[in-house]
């Protein structure tokens, strides 16, 4: 049924997770591709046991480039059709990728974001909602988009759009320029409501809201 | 208040490092920077000859000393650098991405051989003895 869907999974230290999020995620879905970035414990190891293709930087590049390696080794996959970018520490639901690729095949749509901001499943703190709330405003007058929910890792990219996406930045940054090439390419997106589950794992992870700085930098200074 | 010539030097020189970072680099930048390289050695010359030249520019711009006036070089010329550096950094790690991708691509599919212990970073050369 999903033969044809990719989950890319970029996958830093998240050795305590990334067996269950792997084999949950492979029940719906049986492909999933993790980019180990330079892992030092035993993420990797564990990925590939749990059914997952592992492709392994040798050093740390950061998530964007993660990505970017992941889209190239799923065009590799001649079936290929759909590309899911799908978090490694449990922060997205299986059933959230399901209505998301129900909602293209049906609509005809290339692109499908989560957002967490369309129902009120996702509990993000006032600070975080704050603070996304600016990140939304500064990409949509930035880029050709309107969207509620700027960087949400949920996203389901056609075959199409992935061959033409080219993220360079490395680190945080690259959630905004790919929103930006997306809109630049004038393909059919919609948004699809996705709970993102903050758990204290993944509070421990999540990036500092100090991040929304360095973000700014590094879009400012390309 | 009263703009001094050498306010005006000053803040066009850093808005023009400024622009730099929105800019195109290539070949034209590059001999420029190294026109001024040039220039900026020859002019060091000058100035160790004749130390006062330093004074006369800086009564020409508006400034009290010629020291003062080396200073602010000295923090432009800083500035310039800090960006050129940093611009530096940006492609060289462009380039080490999409080396380093290269390797992750071919491992898996298997060009390479994948390395029997993978969790261990690759042990160092063992000291020499001497």
């Amino acid at each position: 049924m999903n033969e044809d869907v990719w989950l890319v999974v970029p996958l830093y230290n998240e050795a305590t997770v990334i067996a269950d999020v792997v084999r949950r995620a492979r029940e719906v879905f049986p492909h999933v591709v993790c980019v180990d970035d330079g892992s030092a414990d035993d993420s990797a190891r564990l990925a590939a046991q749990a059914g997952a293709v592992v492709v392994r930087h040798p050093v740390n590049l950061g998530q964007g480039a993660a990505l970017q390696t992941g889209f190239e080794y799923a065009l590799s996959v001649p079936d290929m059709r759909w590309v899911v970018t799908f978090d490694a520490d449990g922060q997205h639901q299986v059933e959230d990728v399901v209505a998301m690729l129900d909602l293209a095949r049906t609509e005809g749509l290339d692109v499908v974001f989560g957002s967490r901001f369309l129902d009120d499943r996702t509990d993000a703190g006032l600070l975080k909602r704050a603070v996304l709330r600016m990140a939304v405003a500064y990409t949509n007058l930035t880029t050709r988009t309107k969207l509620t929910d700027a960087h949400n890792g949920l996203r389901l990219l056609s075959r199409d759009v992935v061959s033409r996406l080219q993220i360079t930045q490395n680190r945080m940054a690259h959630a905004s320029e790919l929103v930006s090439q997306i809109g630049a390419l004038d393909v059919r997106y919609a948004e699809s409501p996705v709970h993102v589950l903050y758990t204290d794992y993944s509070r421990s992870k999540g990036q500092s809201l100090w991040n929304a700085v360095n973000i700014l930098a590094e879009l400012i200074l390309r | 208040m009263k703009i001094l010539l050498i306010q005006i030097v000053l803040i066009a020189v850093v808005v023009a490092v400024v622009a730099r970072l929105f800019r195109s680099r290539g070949a034209r930048a590059q001999a420029i920077r190294r026109l001024g390289l040039i220039l900026f050695a020859g002019f060091a010359v000058v100035s160790i000859l004749i130390p006062d030249v330093w004074n006369r520019i800086a009564h020409l711009v508006g400034v009290g000393r010629g020291t003062d006036m080396v200073l602010y070089a000295l923090v432009v010329a800083f500035l310039s650098f800090t960006v050129t550096t940093y611009l530096r950094f940006r492609d060289l790690e462009t380039r080490y991405t999409k080396l380093a991708r290269r390797l992750a691509l071919d491992e898996v599919r298997g060009d390479r051989p994948l390395p029997d212990d993978g969790d261990e970073p690759p042990a160092e050369d063992p000291p020499s003895p001497r």
